[in-house]
Parts: C-alpha cells; sequence; structure tokens
C-alpha cells in the first residue's frame, strides 16, 4: 500500500486507548481516511481514522500503539482511503495480512489501486449462481452441492481438521475447474504451524502458482486482521470480474477475525452485543461474505469458503450464529465422528447448501439427485433417532424396520461421509448412495413415484 | 418546505452530526457532503443535529456542507412501480445498473419512476364530476396483470375542470380541478405516514398460500400477520419465496432486508419465467421487490420496510388484495440497533432500543382489511408475513417476542425437521393461528362441512403422536399397544403425506382447499378401516405392509384439477383391500 507523505501533520496526540489513538485539532480528515502515525525514533506505524467528532479524531493503529508517545509522535493524514495495488503479477506472491509481500520478493508492480471496502454488489447486477462445482467430497457434493459464486462456511471446532478438508476441497475443485482457477488465501491470526502446512499443501497440490496468500500470523498486529480479509477480496473481484478467473476464496480463521472487531469495539467504549461482540457484527461481516458472487456479463466468479472455529464447539455462539445467518449454507465438523476417526468429519444433519437445488440435476449433475439425498437425510435422521433409542431401550427394544435403520446410519458415516483422502465424482458419489439406500426397503417404497 | 443549511461536525459509521441549522424538522431528508448522499435526520439536541445516511458515510469530512429541504422521506408511487426492482430508498436498481454496471456507487441518484414513460390513461370521471380523497379518475394498465388505478390523492377534492385521456407521462397531470390544484400519473407519500382508509374492517377471508400446513392448520387471515422466526438454514426464505409465488394475492411487495444479495439474483431471474397460479401469466406482473441485501447501508435497510409497506398500502387503496413479506424484520431490528447505539441512546433488553416493539407495533399494524377511501366503498388489503431471524434460533429474544404480541399467526420453524429435510419444517405445536374461529365459517361454506372437524382431529392426532414418541423414548417401540402403534403410524402419515409439502415439485407447490382437504379425508378413512381391521383381529403387521398407506402418501403428485375424482376412487380402493385383509 503506498502512503504518500503530505505536509499536513499533527503533534496532538491526547490519549491512547489499547489500539486507539485520539488526534486533536485535525482539520479536514475523512472516515477512513488512512494516516501514518510516526513515533520519536522514526518507526512508521499505519493508522485509520474511525471516527470524527468536531476536530478530534479517532485512530486505530494496525501495529498497536505500544511505545507511542504522546508528545513526540506525530500523524501524517494521507488524504486516502484503504487501498491495495492490484496486478496478475500477485499470482505465486505471500503477502502479509496488510498486503506487504514478506516471501522476499520485490514489490509488485500495480495496474491499479483499489478500495478494499469494496462497493455493494448491486442485487440486480447478480448473476443466478447455477454452475456446479464438483469437490470429490460426497457429503458436499451429494448432499450439499457447491455452486461458483456461492460463500459456503465451514464450522469448525478446535482440534478437528477444517484446515485439511478445506485444502483438499482447493486441490479437487481445481482439477474439475477451467485454466482460469485462481485459489486466493486470506489467514487471519493462524499459528506459524498451519501456516507452513497451508504454503506446504498448496506447494505438493501444485497450486502455487494459481494462489495468493495473506497472512497474518497470531503474532502479527490484531488490527491488521481487519483488513486482512477485505484485502484478500478486493485482489478475487479485480481477478474475477476484470480478468475472468474463478476465485475460490478460503478465509481463516473468522473467529480470530470477529476478536479484534471486539477489541477495537471495546476500546471505542461501544455498548456491547452478546457475549462482547459489537452489535453491527453482523452488518460487518455481511460486507465481507456478500462479496462472493458472479456479474452479470462478466465471466468470472467469487466463491467464498470462510473457515470458522465454534468456541466449546457451540453452534449458537453469536460467530457460526451470525455467518450462519448470512452465508448460503454450512458444512458443520463433528468431534463425535472424528473421534470415530472418519474423515472428513462432516456431520451432514445441520449441513446445508441453499444453492443446491440451482446446480443440481438434469445436465447439472444427473436427474434424481434431490431425490437420492433428501432419502438419505431421511434415512440417516432416522438412524440417528434409532442410536439414541438403543442408548435408553437398549437393541433389544427394536423392531426389525429400526434395527436396519441404525445398520444404515453406520454404513453411511463410514463409507459415504468417511471417504478420506479420495476424489470421487459426482457419479460415483450418487451410484454410492443409492447403494445404501438398497438396505432400507421401506424407503424406497414410501418415497418411489 | 423550507431550505436550511449546516456543517458537519461529526461521523460515526451510518450517522453525521450537523451543527448550524436553522429550525431543523424532525425525520426530514437532507443532502450530505460533497458527494450529496441522502440522510434523514432522527436527532435534534440543541444546535447539534444528527442523520442517518443512507449511504456508506467513508470519505466524508468535517465542516462539509448538508441542505435540508424540510421534506420527510417519502416514496414516489404510481405506474412503473410493478415488475421494479428498488433500494431501500427505492432506488431504481436496474438503472442503476445500466448506468454504474456491477457495483452500486456512492451518490448514484435516479428518480425511482421513469417520469418521461407514457402511459394509456383511461379516464372514468369526467369534466363537472365533484371527487374527493380516493376516488378512481381513471385507469392505466400497468402490467397485463394489473390495471393500475389513478386515484385522487388524501386531502384532495373539488370539481373536475378538465380531463385527460390516452397518453400521458408521469410529467403531466391527468386531471385538473376547480381552483387550479392538479393531479397527476404520480404521488409522492412519506414512508412513515400510514395511508389513510375509510374503516379496518374483521378478519373473514383465508388469505391463501397454497401451503397445506398453513392453509389447513396454520391459516392466516387476508389483512393479517404472520411471523416465521426461524433459525438459520430452517427455511424462512422459502417460505417466503413460496408465498410470494403462489400465494393468491392480486399484488406482491417483496421486502428482502438486510438478506443475501444471491438469493436476489434467484427471485429477479425465475419470477419473469414462473406463471402466478391464478391468471397464468408471469409472477414479475405482479411483484415489487424492495431490497437492501445485508452489504448495503444499515440505514436504508431501516427504511427498506417502510418503503414497501407504504408500497403495500398504495396498492391496496386501489382495492387490490397485497403480501407484504419482509424477509426478516430481525434484520431492521439490527439496523435499528446499530443506529441507536451509534446515538449513544439507553440501551432495553439485548441492546436493542427500548421503543422497538413500539416501532415493530406500527410496523405490523399497518396491515389490514380495509374499506378504501372512495365513493365506490370498495375493500382492500395487506397481508404481512415477515421473517424473524433469532439469534442462535432461540425465540426468547427481543425481536421475535415482540412480534409475538403483534403477530395473528405464529409459524414456528425448527431445525430438528429441516434436520431431517421435512420442509416447511413448522413445528405444528409450537405454532399458532389466531385467526382460526374467526374463519371457521368460511372453512365451513367455501370447502366442506366438516373440515373444521377434520382439523381439530389432526391436531388431536398430532398432539397424541407427540406422547407416544415420548413413550416410545421409554419403553421402545415393540412394547407399545397394538392400537397406539397404529395412531403412531396414522399420524407418522399426516406428517408424511399432509404437513410436508415440496415447495420445488411442480405439482405440489401449490395446493388447491380442494386437494387439502381430500388428502386430510383419505388418511383418516385409512385410520378408520385400519382400526376396524384392527379390531376384527387383522394383524398390525399385514395393516402396516398393505401398500394403501405408499399410495396415500403420493397423493400429493395429484394435480389439483380432478382431485376429489381421482381421490374419491383411491378411497374406495382403501376400503375394499382392507376388507379384504385376512384374519389371524
Amino acid at each position: 500500500m503506498p502512503i504518500d507523505l503530505i505536509e499536513r501533520q499533527y503533534r496532538t496526540i491526547s490519549s491512547i486507548s489499547g489500539p486507539l489513538i485520539f488526534v486533536e485539532k485535525l482539520s479536514g480528515g475523512s472516515l477512513g481516511e488512512m494516516c501514518v502515525v510516526e513515533l520519536a525514533d522514526g518507526e512508521k506505524r499505519i493508522g485509520q481514522i474511525l471516527q470524527l467528532m468536531g476536530t478530534t479524531a479517532i485512530v486505530q493503529v494496525l501495529q498497536g500503539t505500544s511505545g507511542i508517545d504522546s508528545e513526540a509522535s506525530r500523524v501524517f493524514p494521507t488524504g486516502q482511503t484503504a487501498r491495495i495495488g492490484v496486478s496478475k503479477e500477485l499470482f505465486g506472491r505471500v503477502l502479509n495480512g496488510f498486503g506487504e509481500p514478506i516471501d522476499g520478493l520485490p514489490p509488485i508492480v500495480p495496474d491499479e489501486y483499489l478500495d478494499i471496502s469494496g462497493l455493494p454488489m448491486n442485487p440486480a447486477s447478480r448473476e443466478k449462481p447455477d454452475f456446479f462445482v464438483q469437490t470429490g467430497i460426497s457429503a458436499i457434493d451429494g448432499l450439499n452441492t457447491l455452486v461458483r459464486g456461492q460463500k459456503l462456511p465451514i464450522f469448525s471446532g478446535a482440534g478437528l481438521p477444517a484446515k485439511e478438508l478445506a485444502l483438499q476441497i482447493v486441490r479437487q475443485a481445481r482439477v474439475s475447474e477451467t485454466a482460469d482457477f485462481a485459489v486466493i488465501l486470506g489467514a487471519m491470526g493462524i499459528t506459524s504451524r498451519e501456516d507452513f502446512f497451508f504454503r506446504k499443501s498448496l506447494q505438493e497440490a501444485g497450486a502455487l502458482e494459481r494462489t495468493i496468500a495473506f497472512i497474518n500470523q497470531v503474532s502479527d498486529p490484531t488490527i491488521e486482521r481487519l483488513f486482512t480479509p477485505r484485502i484478500a477480496l478486493t485482489v478475487a473481484e479485480y481477478l474475477a470480474f476484470e480478468h475472468g478467473y474463478h476465485v475460490m476464496v478460503v478465509l481463516t480463521d473468522m473467529t480470530s477475525y470477529c476478536e479484534s472487531l471486539r477489541e477495537i469495539g471495546s476500546a471505542r467504549e461501544e455498548i456491547p452485543g452478546r457475549r462482547s461482540y459489537p452489535g453491527y457484527m453482523y452488518t460487518d461481516l455481511a460486507t465481507l461474505y456478500e462479496r462472493a458472487g458472479r456479474l452479470k456479463g462478466r465471466k468470472g466468479s467469487v466463491t467464498l469458503m470462510p473457515i470458522l472455529t465454534m468456541p466449546d464447539d457451540d453452534i449458537t455462539h453469536p460467530i457460526p450464529d451470525l455467518t450462519g445467518y448470512i452465508t448460503e449454507g454450512q458444512i458443520v465438523l463433528s468431534r463425535a465422528l472424528h473421534r470415530k476417526g472418519i474423515y472428513p468429519p462432516v456431520d451432514v444433519l445441520p449441513c446445508l447448501s441453499r444453492l443446491m437445488g440451482l446446480g443440481i440435476g438434469e445436465g447439472k449433475t444427473r436427474d434424481g439427485h434431490r431425490k437420492i439425498s433428501d432419502q438419505l437425510y431421511s434415512a440417516y435422521a432416522r438412524g440417528m433417532d434409532v442410536r439414541r433409542l438403543v442408548t435408553i431401550v437398549g437393541e433389544e427394544g427394536l423392531s426389525d424396520l429400526d434395527r436396519k435403520y441404525l445398520e444404515f446410519a453406520d454404513a453411511f458415516e463410514r463409507k459415504f461421509v468417511g471417504q478420506g483422502e479420495a476424489d470421487r465424482s459426482i457419479d460415483e458419489t450418487l451410484d454410492l448412495g443409492l447403494e445404501l439406500l438398497k438396505s432400507v426397503p421401506e424407503m424406497e417404497a414410501v418415497r418411489r413415484k | 418546505m423550507k431550505e436550511t443549511r449546516g456543517k458537519i461536525f461529526g461521523v460515526a459509521g451510518p450517522t453525521v452530526m450537523v451543527k448550524g441549522m436553522t429550525g431543523p424538522v424532525m425525520n426530514t431528508v437532507c443532502l450530505v457532503g460533497k458527494q450529496g448522499l441522502l440522510g434523514e435526520i432522527i436527532r435534534i439536541k440543541g444546535e447539534l443535529v444528527t442523520l442517518q445516511v443512507y449511504e456508506d458515510t467513508s470519505g466524508i469530512s468535517v465542516g462539509e456542507e448538508v441542505i435540508s429541504y424540510g421534506i420527510p422521506l417519502s416514496v414516489t408511487l404510481g405506474p412503473g412501480l410493478l415488475t421494479g426492482i428498488f433500494d431501500g430508498i427505492q432506488r431504481p436498481l436496474e438503472k442503476i445498473r445500466a448506468a454504474a454496471g456491477g457495483f452500486i456507487t456512492r451518490g448514484i441518484k435516479f428518480e425511482a419512476l421513469d417520469i418521461d414513460r407514457k402511459w394509456e390513461f383511461t379516464p372514468l370521471k369526467e369534466k363537472g364530476d365533484y371527487v374527493g380523497p380516493g376516488d378512481i379518475l381513471g385507469t392505466v394498465q400497468e402490467t397485463e396483470r394489473i390495471v393500475h388505478k389513478i386515484m385522487v390523492p388524501p386531502g384532495l377534492s373539488g370539481t373536475i375542470t378538465e380531463m385527460k385521456s390516452g397518453e400521458v407521462s408521469g410529467a403531466e397531470y391527468v386531471c385538473m380541478l376547480e381552483k387550479g390544484k392538479f393531479i397527476g400519473l404520480f404521488q409522492e407519500w412519506p414512508v412513515r405516514k400510514p395511508r389513510p382508509f375509510s374503516a379496518k374492517l374483521p378478519p373473514s377471508t383465508p388469505f391463501i398460500t397454497g401451503q397445506r400446513v398453513f392453509d389447513t392448520l396454520l391459516p392466516v387471515a387476508e389483512g393479517g400477520t404472520a411471523i416465521v422466526p426461524g433459525g438459520f438454514g430452517t427455511g424462512k426464505t422459502v417460505v417466503e419465496q413460496t408465498i410470494a409465488k403462489f400465494s393468491r394475492s392480486d399484488i406482491v411487495i417483496y421486502v428482502g432486508c438486510g438478506e443475501r444479495g444471491n438469493e436476489m439474483s434467484e427471485i429477479l431471474s425465475d419470477f419473469p419465467a414462473l406463471k402466478d397460479p391464478t391468471s397464468g401469466l408471469p409472477l414479475s406482473l405482479r411483484t415489487v421487490i424492495v431490497v437492501n441485501t445485508s452489504n448495503m447501508p444499515v440505514a436504508a435497510r431501516e427504511a427498506s420496510i417502510f418503503t414497501g409497506i407504504t408500497i403495500a398500502e398504495y396498492f391496496r387503496d386501489m382495492g387490490y388484495s397485497v403480501a407484504m413479506l419482509a424477509d426478516s424484520i430481525s434484520r431492521w431490528a439490527e439496523a435499528l440497533r446499530e443506529i441507536s447505539s451509534r446515538l449513544e441512546e439507553m440501551p432495553g433488553e439485548e441492546g436493542f432500543p427500548p421503543y422497538l416493539a413500539t416501532q415493530l407495533g406500527i410496523f405490523y399494524e399497518r396491515s389490514g382489511k380495509v374499506r378504501c377511501l372512495g365513493s365506490d366503498a370498495r375493500t382492500g388489503s395487506v397481508t404481512v408475513i415477515s421473517a424473524v431471524s433469532p439469534p442462535g434460533g432461540d425465540f426468547s429474544e427481543p425481536v421475535t417476542q415482540a412480534s409475538l404480541r403483534f403477530a395473528g399467526s405464529l409459524w414456528a420453524l425448527d431445525p430438528d425437521l429441516a434436520y431431517r429435510r421435512h420442509f416447511p419444517a413448522v413445528n405444528w405445536l409450537a405454532s399458532f393461528s389466531l385467526y382460526q374461529a374467526e374463519l371457521n365459517d368460511w372453512f365451513g361454506e367455501n370447502v366442506a362441512e366438516d373440515m373444521v372437524k377434520l382439523r381439530g382431529r389432526l391436531y388431536s392426532l398430532l398432539q397424541r403422536q407427540t406422547e407416544l414418541r415420548d413413550i416410545i423414548q421409554i419403553i421402545g417401540v415393540e412394547a407399545l399397544q397394538e392400537s397406539d402403534r397404529l395412531t403412531l403410524e396414522a399420524a407418522n402419515l399426516a406428517t408424511e403425506a399432509f404437513l410436508k409439502q415440496s415447495a420445488f415439485s411442480e405439482v405440489d407447490a401449490f395446493n388447491t382447499y380442494e386437494k387439502q382437504y381430500w388428502i386430510l379425508k383419505a388418511i383418516f378413512a385409512f385410520m378408520e378401516c385400519a382400526e376396524a381391521a384392527l379390531k376384527r383381529g387383522v394383524y398390525i403387521e399385514t395393516i402396516l405392509e398393505n401398500p394403501v398407506r405408499g399410495r396415500i402418501n403420493r397423493m400429493k403428485d395429484f394435480a389439483n384439477e380432478g382431485f376429489q375424482a381421482r381421490a374419491e376412487e383411491m378411497m374406495r380402493d382403501i376400503e375394499n383391500e382392507f376388507t379384504m385383509l385376512e384374519e389371524k
């Protein structure tokens, strides 16, 4: 991000609180304007104006306020909002959460600078997402189909293999996609181990030259995390709508992002909402997630896969809750399945793809897809009921039919969900589903047309 | 109307503070800053005036100018609304697309309706007639489906001195009254002010959705309100969209309030292709879409439901039955909360402002069946069906609770049903309809004499199902008495064959009352025959293995046309089958 120093400078910091500084007697500043904060020792930090009241500006400092001296430090407003220089040269590069290279290579020469907040997509300009993306994962392709331009998050718990699953999807989806496929990774607050894992896996998948990674590690400034997904999505929109790429954006971990949001909210002494996350978190998350989509008359698409960790596996926690209300479905991972050694441990009952109906059926996947999926759901739901029943009344109290459902549920988890590293075609997935359904005779009878 | 100017003093999120205005008026609109963004005055405190701004405020500086013309936030009403898609403050999104492409650029402005477009006006009054508020001056065929009635705006009356006929544009007048008062095709109306009518009428007819669980079990009256709360993924949006598609209303106003953009693109591409069940013409011809997706500015989201309901009232005033679908009212409440918190108001429950319930009440009460203004005593109605998105699916939160106080029908959605793909995922025992009693007469006269009785039986059966399921949890299904087991199976059949309905199936998406009645009838016929057979000594396994149940379940795949004949034939089959079952 280029910041041209201009004449205006202020040595009027009156208060410092958490990541915020309060600058007095500032004239002409505008909301969202970027500033440079120069410390007494010449160190330069980046700030952004969050609020203006008369001549007082509240500025959030990306690198934190530690070491800022209220007398000697100087603030230079730049007259510009946060922007990122974009170019196809970004492919293969690794950058920090603020868009600066950290791979030791020289800075890129941007074609243009774009405001990272983006603009809301006109609902009348959106193209209906209806292009099936084969991920090779049965629980997704068969039951919760992903389509281009969708936003489908993975709800994970601490220690569950969400990142492995996301990378498997990226790897396998790439195979079925056209040459104009790009991956953008926006990592917020990840550990160095995870960072290493991501880069290694992308390299092994041969996807590195199609990938742009924005990495903010746990030890990096927390406020930077508020910028990372916006930068990633701005680049994604640029590649998709200017250059026709089908971009898959993986954002991880949204939980870290939301915590940074809470930190700023509390520093600004705002009235907190549920679990002290800010009341505007829904709107804030929506300005990220809603950037996925397709546009009429443009070739590319932005497909978004945010990963979040549900604190204490609680799906009603504000972060998964608000996310689920914005995104078009969710893939939920289950600790119980993970303990059973099933990979990917997708808990299919609470999973959903809202756009599935648009991406399946004749000419897209195949005729009868919806019916197979509904039957698998019903049979598995019933099998799970029986499983609960067994814990109370024992297997003896079951009818023969119930026993068949119980067996079905086990086989479904083991074979259909637990596919391991296999890359299944949609036909393989649906055939397997039909095969499993044969063991429950009544279903066939009741649901057959 | 007076003009006053001030200077921006502060900016925080969607709110802007202004100083130096003389005589600012509450809830009037302003143009803010160099870009001329639209804002509304929401607080006046001494010389400090606070505005909510309907566009993104980044880039606004202290010291920029604000102008107020003293006009409240209003919408333009007239021909051209139908088939339109507008944002929360009625900016035409198709025009914005044509001008700006994929994204909504800031400060972009267009008139809501095309003022130069010519309409063929057919007068119904003539020179010398005396007309008062609400009287219909003439008509315009707005779409193939809908005749747009040009009415005398509230507050105007007099003797007609000139009347036009033929091609007229929005810029011209169609009628002149004495003393030089003009009436054109368009009228302006402030969104926060309910449009007047001569009397509210009690609910007496059902609002027909074509959905079995709603129409039969949980009906909403024309002019009533229904709320649809449910956690994410329980199918609120599908319920709203299904009603938008299939309900038997003349006009549909669909408000996408703080929801997903891709869903709106689905509606936009589907509605012109889908046929409306009454007329067979494309659905878009009776639909107005107001959309402020979650990533569009929050203040405009707050305004969107008022924009929507004002348009709904306008069509009601013409004598139409209007469905106003709001998805979701919770996002509106959150917008209210966000703005309230920027004003640093004292928060009520969960951070929502204490006036949340009042505001919600004002909105819901704008529904209703009314005798419209005008001398012809026509009636019109606005039925409001709003989705509620409770955090964590917990119905005890303030928006659901406040909505419950005003709603006549509660359609509570249940994640457990949604997980097993039972749609509409309405929890029939947790939901209610206060209109049942008021509509009983209508059911008796228009559906069948025993319809109300059948509904009562269905309720008891479903209640018994819950009890039996609880018992099974303890003793297992094998230990159940045979008669109870039969009741349970009949209840399960009712759940599958009646309550569950596919919005995506061509034949099942809309059910006439005839179809609903006969499916119910068949279920209870099965139950009676099976009970008789069991008494006679037939094994319960023999009864349950009989394919008759599967056939009843597949009745939903019969078309609405000629349903009664097919159903009666089937019921005769059922009786025959059962009399032939062998005893032990």
